[in-house]
């Protein structure tokens, strides 16, 4: 039953690649059309991934292999005029005259405005990249070559449709001021549509940047995103990135961040997961070259039947470079976590300094948390630590805020605020904190200002 | 304001509190003193309602309404308020953030508008004088990293945000040096007035020496041994507790008769 209905998904999928791959053959991009074919080839032999697999075996994605969905590959979108008011909410004040939007995939120029970035930033389609004589050749260098499709059927499958996305090149030297702003939008009311953002994040020497990747579902279809993002930074590069995820209560989301960071830069993550009813991120970041820093952060608040999971590899090669990981957990209902973090430190990777933590807070019995902190060490000369915690909430602390007349509801809810506190605390643009702040404070339990 | 009778009140099935009986008028100061396990911190717990205490037997009538129905919530909201002998640290909460929604939660309880980040601001520095806690404090967790004395001061300074009608302090005094305990004691008999009322619970007189109660209760073994005037506070400071311990009938000693 499974194989059949595995093969005749596999078989929708190969339909639309070859009409995408039909479409670009008389363009001069043979490079384009090779690597999706091998793309291809290497979903054709992995598939999707079992829960027999390690890196699955706590999250099932039976429900997207069965789903029999249409990727979308259409070069055209049809925009209603009212489209902009509908979607002025998912815009953040930061970032108003330097958002991409992307709706069903697509991206939109009529809702995008780059007005407010620096001239020598470039932010544009990854297909009009690929094309544009000025931006293929370095696109090419780098697209596909971070994300590793050989082994995560996933994303080969998302490197079998390359086609929209973004592509962010930051110049050397420059610093953008103001937050860039990705925002894709699943709007349609069709089922089962699956879209393939792809995401190239280019920041050369010394540059420094602020990316905000956002990810809002408006309909309640079940539709699936298959993101990938690749983040390059060069030597002294500096990029601070929030991923926010809000899909629709009834989306699968399933993305990989892989970052290749250059010496002495730094990379600041910060991961948001509320929406989708499964959903699946992948963080990985290499450090091959001395003195980078990253902060590998993130937040999870799910509630009902939400399954999410997190998977990171922070893979220390060279020496002296240090890694921060906060990752905080809030589950309600009979939501379901997954958190998997592998810390490497090779044997050339001296004076490293790496910190991981994931901690998580079950507001309900039903919940459940599986986590996963790993260290390999293989350098003698290291300072390392990690850990992890799954608690409730302090029923002395609820009592305390209770006989200052704080209502219940309110009282847990102020708790859990705290407890998300120190991932909110960081986030740096007061519109994404804001917008947490509301959604801690008000979403897991609904009364409050009665 | 306050009538406790036969009070009989335990946890984990031991009966700790073995029959009070209080009475609190507004514009009263009482002061609860008794040895350790006598029951004091028990009676204050049980008056906030904290949920691991369970009561056994009696009544406790605050203005008139049936004080051991109401939700420790419910209670605070009414204007019963306790500063707790170890106040909880709240992390990730600021205290200006903690401070605003509890007063926000007796505004509209009392059907008044809600303060905004602004206007309470302004009002909150005003009450932060009557404990002497600079800005710093407000910006910063819950008691969370807070020395022993500025946490009996943030104590006080919810009170001083809070207004209660009936106060109960629980051995705010322990852990105070005496710098310390000159601001919180100052706070108190600050906010005190003709319309409310406060229960000092603690060990040592020295409290008293600052706050002037007009009435000590004196408790042992779970009941009132003893009860008189602020002189009976010195009494004990002399002799000590051990010649209480015998004791089972409450000896009134000079006590203004509008007690009974």
């Amino acid at each position: 039953m499974m194989v059949t209905e595995t093969a005749r998904q596999e078989n929708s999928y190969l339909e639309a690649f070859r009409t995408l791959q039909a479409s670009d053959h008389d363009s001069s991009d043979s490079w384009l059309v090779r690597v999706r074919e091998n793309a291809m080839a290497t979903f054709a032999e992995l598939g999707f991934p079992s829960v027999k697999d390690e890196e699955w075996k706590y999250t099932n994605i039976a429900p997207i292999a069965r789903t029999n969905f249409t990727p979308l590959i259409a070069t055209e979108t049809s925009g209603r005029s009212s489209e902009a008011e509908d979607f002025a909410n998912f815009s953040v004040v930061e970032g108003k005259d330097s958002q991409l939007v992307f709706v069903n995939g697509k991206l939109r120029n009529d809702l995008s405005r780059l007005t407010g970035l620096p001239e020598e930033v470039v932010a544009l389609d990854l297909s009009e990249a690929l094309a544009d004589a000025r931006y293929s050749e370095i696109a090419r260098t780098h697209l596909a070559r971070h994300a590793d499709y050989i082994t995560n059927g996933f994303t080969a499958l998302n490197t079998a449709f390359v086609h929209h996305g973004a592509f962010v090149y930051i110049p050397k030297g420059v610093t953008v001021k103001v937050p860039l702003h990705l925002l894709l939008i699943s709007n349609s009311s069709d089922t089962s549509e699956v879209t393939f953002p792809r995401l190239l994040v280019i920041a050369e020497e010394n540059s420094s940047a602020t990316l905000i990747e956002s990810y809002v579902g408006t309909a309640e279809a079940t539709y699936f995103t298959n993101a990938v993002v690749e983040i390059v930074l060069a030597d002294g590069a500096r990029l601070e990135h929030y991923k926010v995820q809000r899909e629709s209560a009834g989306a699968f989301h399933v993305a990989t961040t892989a970052a290749d960071l250059g010496a002495n830069s730094s990379y600041d993550a910060t991961t948001i997961t509320f929406g989708a009813q499964l959903s699946r991120h992948d963080i990985n970041v290499t450090m091959d070259h001395e003195g980078a820093e990253c902060w590998v952060d993130g937040l999870y608040l799910v509630t009902a039947s939400q399954h999410t999971d997190t998977h990171s590899v922070i893979d220390h090669r060279k020496p002296h470079c240090t890694s921060h990981q906060l990752y905080k957990g809030i589950l309600d209902g009979k939501s379901r976590a997954v958190f998997n973090g592998k810390i490497f430190v090779r044997h050339d990777a001296q004076k490293t300094d790496a910190m991981q933590t994931n901690k998580n807070l079950l507001l309900s019995n039903e919940a459940r948390v599986d986590t996963k902190p790993q260290l390999e060490i293989l350098a003698d000369d290291v300072k390392c630590a990690h850990g992890a915690a799954v608690g409730q909430i302090d029923e002395d602390e609820l009592f305390y805020l209770s006989t200052r007349g704080i209502h219940y509801d309110l009282a847990r809810n102020l708790l859990t605020y705290g407890f998300a506190e120190e991932v909110i605390g960081k986030i740096k643009l007061d519109s994404i904190r804001a917008q947490l702040d509301e959604a801690v404070l008000h979403r897991l339990h609904a009364r409050l200002e009665a | 304001m306050l009538e406790i009778k036969n009070l009989h009140a335990g946890i984990d099935g031991n009966e700790i509190l073995k029959g009070i009986n209080l009475t609190v008028k507004k514009g009263e100061i009482h002061a609860i003193m008794g040895p350790n396990g006598s029951g004091k911190s028990t009676l204050a717990k049980v008056l906030s309602g904290h949920p691991a205490y369970e009561v056994t037997k009696g009544e406790v009538f605050y203005e008139g309404k049936n004080l051991l129905e109401m939700a420790p919530d419910e209670r605070a909201r009414e204007g019963v308020f306790m500063a707790f002998q170890y106040p909880i640290e709240v992390p990730g909460v600021s205290n200006a953030q903690f401070l605003r929604l509890a007063y926000n939660e007796k505004r509209k309880h009392l059907g008044e508008e809600e303060l905004d980040p602004l206007e309470f601001k302004d009002l909150l520095k005003e009450r932060a004088r009557v404990v002497e806690m600079d800005a710093s404090f407000m910006t910063r967790s819950v008691n969370e990293g807070f020395s022993g004395g500025e946490k009996k001061r943030n104590e006080i300074l919810q009170m001083a945000v809070l207004q209660p009608k009936l106060a109960i302090l629980d051995e705010t005094d322990s852990g105070l040096d005496i710098d310390a305990l000159r601001i919180v004691a100052g706070g108190v008999n600050q906010l005190h007035n003709s319309e409310n009322a406060v229960i000092l619970v603690t060990h040592y007189q020295r409290l008293l020496d600052y706050i002037v109660p007009q009435f000590v209760h004196v408790l042992a073994n779970g009941r009132i041994a003893k009860e008189g005037g602020k002189e009976l506070a010195l009494e004990l400071e002399q002799k000590g507790y051990d010649w209480l311990k015998s004791a089972t009938e409450a000896t009134v000693v000079g006590v203004p008769t509008n007690q009974r």
